[in-house]
């Protein structure tokens, strides 16, 4: 086990830059989590962790010592594939041995190893099939018991569950995380679903285009998000968004577009006519006194009724408990929670914290 | 095809419309008649001559008449005869180390050309020329390339000042036995080296990265992961490599037309010459039939010993 320090790492394929200096810093033992949209760098930043690709600028150290030259064999990683790269003329038990067996190991130490891995990963039935008898989540079982054999000082995923379907990803994600809290090796989790991100991380890294947006515990990120980006990023469904300028004639608000008057915290920061985004979660909206919106389209889930309306021509969504009396045209009113308003500013999309 | 046991006459119309409809409902039937063309071609081209090569083996035809039935008579002259046995030697020595040689350089530039080369595809269209250009055309040039005159090879030895003499590639038995099997290996090599580029290309990129995190050197990716996942293609292509060499004709033909004294004689070469310009069809036919159970045996190794692997087929247990 080890800490893993990323410090102003850059990377450009030829002449385009796609990593604008990512600073990361992981502790041991930490269970970290690198989230973003499609194309933003993540693979790519592992990949760099994992020496498979060459680190262009900055430095990567594992367990204090600098790893940019040297190859991914003596960086003591283990990784687990997208698409599992199990190998498929070798059966699950030589899979997990491979690597083992390259480094010479007694075949006694070998067994009781993959033995082990394989108890822990339910394996134990499947060691003599090869890859192609296995279903998708088996599949997936073995590429972490190829990993944990090794039991290497960091564990890296590179979206390992965007192949299963959606219940068994659910299952996959708790058993990911009961295995690192049992083995405690230091993990870095790339995906680019938020959902994963908050409920495996210790601490979700969130890039965006190349550069790390915000870094922090998940419900640090919920709370207290940094910007914009990141606050429509994690949460789901997304924030909602209105554009206008704070009002602090009177009660202090938020003049939308219209001159729908959005309401503000006493707390809030930013200057009196300054352009601002104001940003609500569906969840925090209710229905009550605040302002109002046109229903549009309702959707019962069951346990969350989601309203979709009109306000000051941006289309806004409330998770709201009552589950009937909505019609689409119909006005309602909807209150946002104002502890949690959060405040952007329209140009450069960071949080304006508030006055104290 | 129950038409008839409707027990009244139904419109000649109406009829054919059932008959029509019946037909088209039979798939094996409708399969039978997709086949035909093919199995037309198969039977007049491939099994008729095959029928009738077979046949003449057992008779004395020459060209002058269709001959007699005379029983295994032809195969036991040619039991008692040494350039028979000669001609048996060659071809299973120029077949060994011809396609030996095809697969190790085959091999070797599959893997070069996997790489990022530059111009990759103007290379990959280089290594295919000698496939393209027809073999008698490429045999004659190779003539001029071993010509004991005019040779480029002696010409350039010459230059740099390495030989005095001129080589004679062709004059005697064991230059002129080096000089075929080079020639049909430049010949067969882009075949091997593109299907053995084609499977690398199937081979997922992962898998090498993976190999490379679990501590494999790039001799032990080849050795573990490259030539486990390309011997099923490996033994395809190696089965036909060895079939066409095995039965090699024109090369030779341009080249020594079997000599000098036999030496360069393939099973092929030997039974055109005895069958045409000797003659003797009967005794060519039989020369020619003795090559088919080397031919069975190279298809049943390739096919029962490399072709098919259990993790690719998938059965579950
Ligand atoms: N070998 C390469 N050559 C050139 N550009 C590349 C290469 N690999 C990745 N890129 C570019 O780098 C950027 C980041 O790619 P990367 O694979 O890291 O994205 P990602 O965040 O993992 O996305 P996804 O969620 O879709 O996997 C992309 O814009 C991609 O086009
Ligand atoms: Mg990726």
């Amino acid at each position: 086990m080890a800490s893993v320090e990323i410090s102003r790492v850059t990377k450009a394929f030829g002449a385009t830059q796609v990593i604008h200096g990512v600073d990361v810093a992981i502790e041991d033992g930490e269970f970290v989590v690198l989230v973003g949209p499609s194309g933003c760098g993540k693979s790519t930043l592992l990949r760099m962790v994992a020496g498979l690709e060459q680190i262009t600028g900055g430095e990567i150290s594992i367990g204090g010592r600098v790893v940019n030259d040297l190859p991914p064999k003596e960086r003591d990683i283990a990784m687990v594939f997208q698409n599992y790269a199990l190998y498929p003329h070798m059966t699950v038990r030589d899979n997990m041995a491979f690597s083992m067996k390259l480094r010479g190991a007694s075949s006694a130490e070998i067994d009781k190893r993959v033995g082990d891995a394989a108890d822990i990963l339910g394996l134990k039935p499947y060691l003599d099939r090869f890859p192609r008898q296995l279903s998708g989540g088996q599949r997936q079982r073995v590429a972490m018991g190829r990993a944990i054999v090794r039991d290497p000082q960091v564990f890296l995923f590179d979206e390992p569950l965007s192949n299963l379907d959606a219940k068994l990803r659910v299952q996959m994600r708790t058993e990911i995380k009961a295995l690192h809290q049992r083995l405690k090796t230091t993990s870095i989790y790339v995906t680019h679903d938020q959902v994963e991100a908050m409920t495996m991380a210790d601490r979700i890294v969130v890039m965006h285009d190349g550069i790390v947006e915000q870094a922090g515990a998940p419900l640090d990120l919920y709370d207290r998000p940094a910007n914009q980006f990141v606050a429509g990023f994690i949460g789901s469904p997304a924030m909602n968004f209105i554009p206008g300028r704070i009002d602090r004639g009177g009660a202090v608000a938020v003049v939308a577009d219209g001159g729908l008057r959005l309401p503000l915290a006493a707390d809030a920061g930013g200057e009196h006519g300054q352009k601002v985004i104001y940003g609500v979660r569906p969840e925090h909206l209710g229905l009550g006194p605040g302002f109002e919106a046109v229903v549009q389209v309702v959707e019962p889930t069951g346990a969350d009724t989601f309203v979709f309306c009109d306000a000051a021509g941006v289309r806004i969504c409330a998770n709201v408990e009552e589950r009937q009396g909505f019609a689409p045209g119909g006005r309602i009113a909807l209150a946002p929670r104002l502890d949690m308003v959060h405040l952007f500013d329209a140009e450069s999309g960071r949080a304006l914290p508030r006055r104290n | 095809m129950t038409v008839a046991a409707h027990g009244y006459a139904p419109a000649a119309s109406d009829r054919w419309r059932r008959l029509a409809l019946a037909f088209s409902d039979s798939r094996n039937l409708l399969g039978l008649v997709f086949m035909l063309p093919a199995a037309a071609l198969l039977i007049v081209f491939l099994a008729y001559p095959l029928g009738l090569g077979l046949w003449l083996g057992f008779t004395d035809a020459n060209l002058g008449s269709t001959g007699r039935f005379t029983g295994i008579a032809n195969y036991l002259s040619l039991a008692g005869d040494p350039v028979y046995w000669l001609s048996v030697s060659n071809t299973i020595l120029y077949t060994v180390i011809a396609s030996a040689a095809k697969f190790f350089l085959g091999l070797w530039l599959a893997l070069l050309l996997n790489q990022n080369v530059p111009f990759k595809a103007f290379v990959r269209a280089i290594v295919l020329l000698p496939w393209i250009v027809p073999t008698v055309l490429s045999a004659i040039a190779f003539w001029w390339i071993y010509d004991t005159q005019f040779s480029v090879i002696t010409w350039a030895l010459k230059g740099l000042g390495l030989i005095d003499g001129s080589i004679d590639f062709l004059g005697n038995g064991t230059n002129a036995r080096i000089s075929v099997i080079v020639a049909n290996v430049w010949r067969g090599i882009p075949f091997v080296a593109i299907s053995l580029l084609a499977g690398l290309q199937t081979i997922p990129g992962s898998l090498y990265e993976a190999a490379t995190l679990d501590g494999a050197s790039s001799y032990q990716r080849f050795r573990y992961i490259t030539l486990p996942m390309l011997t099923p293609i490996i033994a395809v292509v190696m089965t036909f490599s060895v079939l066409f060499t095995f039965t090699d004709f024109q090369l030779i033909y341009v080249l020594t037309r079997g000599g000098p004294v036999n030496t360069t004689h393939l099973m092929a070469t030997l039974a055109f010459q005895r069958a045409i310009p000797g003659g003797r069809l009967g005794e060519g036919a039989a020369l020619a039939s003795s090559m088919i159970p080397f031919l069975v045996a190279a298809v049943m190794f390739s096919y029962y010993g490399l072709q098919r692997r259990k993790w690719q087929q998938g059965t579950r247990d």
